[in-house]
């Protein structure tokens, strides 16, 4: 184990988690691996960041990423906890706030376990070793005569056995463990990675105690809601302050400073009503009658844009990807099929509206915010109130769903603002329309695909093209046309032994903030191809498995920078980023993308006659670095009335360490991707959101959602992410079923009315 | 105007249109009952207005007058939690956590009319609640668990 451990118990940073005494370990995760050095303590054990150990024996673990239901404040003290040896009824769980201390806090990318893995079990272990030292020590016997077991240590020599806080003191003096020395458990002793841990918000939220950011509330707060522009970079031209004053428990009218574009994560300006209650607040907005004009946005109008992005793809032309010759082979195959797919904007609609509050304290500033990224709120609230970002104490609450669009903190900056003003306590209200006007868009995207085939049905092409606004818009107004991190995301690494493969890009300027939402670029990306592959194989008369494994050819560990050319994109080198994991950690495996598929079709009995109006539909993909399949089983009446009834989902994830949460991130994942790929459709006029609440962008309600089955293949490999690689193979799988029963091609998301007759 | 919250005589002589919702959340300070649409279109904020399922955010104070409003805070008895919440936690529905509240309100107003409901019946009654997380599976085991008495109410 090459991860290196720091005990810090006795550095003055402690004083900030509130901590007297005691034991606390550290390890500090960087995104380049792990840094550690030992100091010494007084009375309480610190060997990372993360871990701490009362002289009592209460260990406080301090999980600096956010929950939003994906369970990793479950899933990461696991971890710590079962190298610790720890019992899991004595531990604190501490919600961190955000510090740099901590590594990366961004609580997106599926990040949390595969990112930290290593760096918790090597936390829990070393403080493990510590105090075996320590009882050593005290004991008189070597270290090898002691074993630390379910919070106490244990003497082999004598049979004797004492309870950890006998040695917390002891061990907070002790070098932390090093290079060799440092021993993880092996898997046959593990108690708790790998066991289905209960959420440990459970209780609270059952009985509705827990704090979300929308439930925050300080001595003395105000409530906050505001107008602002419906166009991004539009302005305030007139609103009526008096009326809103007038309204009984409005106390403020104030006007939110004006975005200068790009958006990136600034707030969009406009008119913020301060009252006593959130519907004071509301109807003083109302009273406002705030008018605005467009900007250069004003004119986006998604219906027009869709012939744009298709232009788009007839030109496109910034080569990606290139093995052999595309267009030659398909000039001179057998058979050429093409396909054009289409997905229409889609948005989070998480099920708590942003919320964030603000408190200043003299010149303090705190802030509790349902955020994916507490670093993130204090870089950007830092430029809008004067402070620097490390002064400013930013607590994740609970998110109530996030998917991407609470890492964009505009929100936060809205409410830092206007408590300075106010100087109260101001929490900043969203409402559920504000959410759908002003949100963060997952992009709209047009692809064409085309192979050439051979008589015999061998696919010898795959030319990929894709035009949509890439989100790097949203932060750098030249950015024109999918990025390679995005491409990046199923396309580059397209796992097809074909001869000649090819990824085209084609541009596409953005026109409204466009942001990552689970899976991101997957979910585009994945369909096409998932699609694409069911209708090669109906056009060579092979079913979609065999053709998938034909696709993929030999078992093999895949390197997509060897067929990528020596693309410049501005400054940078188009390159492939494999979710941010090395190769050789994480390489891009068939065998395990094949194991998923055969998974899959055997749960589901893929390929089984159905009956008249039913049918089956089948895929796979790799993101995330973890590996997904689904089989999807679709019932569609004589009048196109839609049901699906059933779900498989096969995953490889690694070492899944809360298999239950896995389990239910997988359950998750089909509601979620069938919502958007059943009736997920944001769309723009004279550069504003037309839709406004679940009315107007309708999700899957408890009657459309299909019985899902979830097998986690068993796997020793190191943990890939979980929370978003169940969602892109979902909606192929229904087009292919929708195929299957009907013998329609669904080529667009969302499917909304096509099946009605 | 009065009503009972809860078992608690409350009075309440503010705004008659204000939604039930921001005045038990404001006011009151109870956040269990979650904001999430604002129009009756989500569920997560129902509560129980004279013990049956309401949508607090569609419900204005002044029609409360003389009421019986329970929110989740009030299901249970003291440390004796509602058979429902013991089997949201049996069944580990939640994954956010957000609707959950007002799933467990709803589904108490349908098992208190229809002790044995069929599929049907759980998806008829728990239409209205929208879960983003997409834990339906789980909510409608988890009923099911109740009605059949295989969970009981008792202590988390």
């Amino acid at each position: 184990m090459s991860i290196a451990l720091e005990n810090i118990s006795r550095r003055a940073a402690l004083k900030t988690l509130g901590i007297a005494s005691g034991l606390v370990v550290a390890a500090p995760i960087f995104a380049k691996g792990v840094r550690a050095e030992a100091m010494g303590t007084a009375g309480q054990l610190e060997n990372s960041a993360y871990l701490t150990i009362d002289p009592d024996g209460t260990v406080h673990i301090f999980i600096h990423r956010v929950e939003m239901g994906q369970g990793s404040r479950t899933g990461l003290p696991q971890i710590i906890a079962d190298e610790l040896e720890a019992d899991w009824s004595r531990i604190v769980f501490e919600p961190a706030f955000g510090d740099r201390k901590f590594g990366d806090q961004n609580t997106d990318g599926s990040t949390s376990i595969r990112k930290f893995y290593d760096a918790f079990r090597a936390a829990g272990a070393g403080a493990r070793h510590m105090l075996e030292q320590a009882a050593a020590n005290q004991w008189g016997v070597a270290a090898s005569d002691v074993e630390a077991k379910n919070h106490r240590v244990h003497n082999k020599v004598t049979g004797a056995s004492e309870d950890f806080s006998a040695f917390v003191k002891a061990a907070s003096k002790l070098k932390a463990p090093a290079g060799e020395a440092l021993k993880l458990k092996s898997k046959p002793d593990w108690k708790l990675i790998g066991k289905p841990v209960r959420n440990i918000y459970m209780k609270d939220i059952v009985t509705g105690s827990s704090t979300f950011g929308q439930d925050v509330r300080r001595e003395g707060m105000l409530f906050a809601v505001a107008a602002r522009p419906p166009v991004v970079g539009g302005k305030v031209t007139s609103y009526d302050k008096g009326a809103a004053m007038a309204v009984k428990g409005v106390v403020d009218v104030v006007e939110l400073p004006e975005l200068s574009l790009p958006a990136s994560f600034k707030p969009l300006g406009g008119v913020a009503v301060l009252a006593t209650n959130t519907w004071a607040a509301m109807k003083g907005r109302e009273a406002l009658e705030a008018q605005f004009e467009g900007g250069q946005n004003s004119t986006y109008d998604t219906t027009e844009y869709e012939k744009t992005l298709w232009a788009s793809i007839d030109g496109a032309d910034t080569t990606h990807l290139n093995r052999g010759d595309a267009a030659a082979a398909i000039e001179a195959a057998d058979k050429v099929v093409s396909a054009d797919y289409f997905v229409a904007h889609q948005h989070h609609m998480t099920m708590e509206p942003p919320a964030a509050t603000a408190e200043w304290q003299g010149e303090d500033l705190k802030m509790w915010v349902c955020c994916q990224d507490p670093q993130s709120v204090q870089q950007t609230v830092a430029g809008f109130v004067g402070k620097k970002p490390d002064e400013i104490y930013v607590e994740a609450t609970l998110l109530g769903g996030a998917f991407g669009r609470k890492s964009k903190p505009d929100f936060a900056a809205e409410a830092a603002i206007l408590a300075k003003h106010a100087k109260k306590p101001v929490k900043m209200v969203w409402t559920r329309e504000d959410d759908v006007h002003h949100g963060y868009y997952h992009t709209i995207a047009a692809q064409r695909v085309t192979a050439g085939l051979t008589g015999a049905g061998k696919v010898t092409a795959w030319k990929h093209k894709a035009a949509y606004p890439s989100i790097g818009g949203t932060f750098n107004p030249a950015a024109d046309g999918p990025g390679s991190f995005e491409l990046g995301l199923g396309l580059l690494d397209l796992p097809f032994e074909v001869e000649n493969l090819r990824v085209d890009a084609g541009s596409a300027k953005a026109h409204a903030r466009i942001g990552w939402l689970r899976s991101v670029a997957n979910i585009q990306q994945a369909f096409a191809t998932g699609s694409f592959v069911d209708e090669l194989a109906q056009e060579s008369g092979k079913s979609t498995v065999d053709m998938w494994m034909e696709l993929i050819g030999s078992d093999r560990q895949m390197n997509p920078t060897e067929d990528m050319p020596n693309l410049m994109q501005g400054e940078q080198r188009s390159s492939y980023s494999n979710y941010g994991e090395q190769l050789d950690r994480h390489p891009v495996d068939t065998a395990r993308l094949k194991a998923a598929l055969r998974k899959v079709a055997d749960m589901s009995g893929y390929g089984k006659k159905m009956p008249k109006g039913r049918g089956m539909g089948i895929s796979v993909h790799r993101s995330f670095v973890s590996y997904v399949a689904c089989a999807m089983e679709v019932e569609v009446s004589d009048g196109g009335a839609l049901k699906v009834h059933n779900a498989w989902m096969a995953v490889d994830c690694g070492v899944a360490v809360n298999p239950d949460r896995v389990k239910a991130q997988m359950e998750g994942a089909v509601v979620f991707a069938l919502s958007h790929a059943l009736h997920g459709e944001i769309t723009f006029e004279n550069g504003a959101v037309v839709q406004g609440n679940f009315d107007g962008y309708p999700v899957c309600r408890i009657d459309e959602a299909p019985h899902v089955e979830t097998v986690i293949l068993e796997s020793d490999h190191v943990p890939g992410g979980v929370g978003e690689p169940g969602v892109p193979p979902v909606a192929p799988a229904l087009a292919n079923a929708i195929f299957a029963a009907t013998g329609k091609r669904i080529r667009r998301l969302p499917v909304k009315d096509q099946l009605i007759a | 105007m009065d009503f009972k919250l809860n078992g608690q005589t409350v009075s309440f002589d503010g705004d008659g249109e204000m939604p039930l919702l921001w005045y038990l959340r404001d006011l009151a300070g109870m956040t269990g009952t979650k904001f999430g649409c604002g129009a009756g279109l989500c569920g997560a904020c129902t509560v129980h207005v004279d013990g049956m399922a309401a949508r607090s955010c569609q419900t204005w104070m002044e029609d409360v007058a003389g009421t019986e409003v329970t929110t989740i805070e009030g299901l249970g008895d003291g440390d004796t939690l509602h058979a429902l919440q013991i089997a949201w936690a049996e069944n580990d529905v939640p994954q956010c956590g957000y609707c959950q509240s007002g799933q467990i309100m709803q589904a108490a107003s349908l098992l208190k009319d229809n002790p044995n409901p069929t599929d049907a019946d759980i998806d008829q009654a728990m239409y209205g609640n929208i879960c983003r997380c997409g834990t339906y599976q789980r909510i409608k085991k988890a009923i099911r668990d109740v009605a059949s008495g295989k969970v009981k109410g008792g202590q988390l």
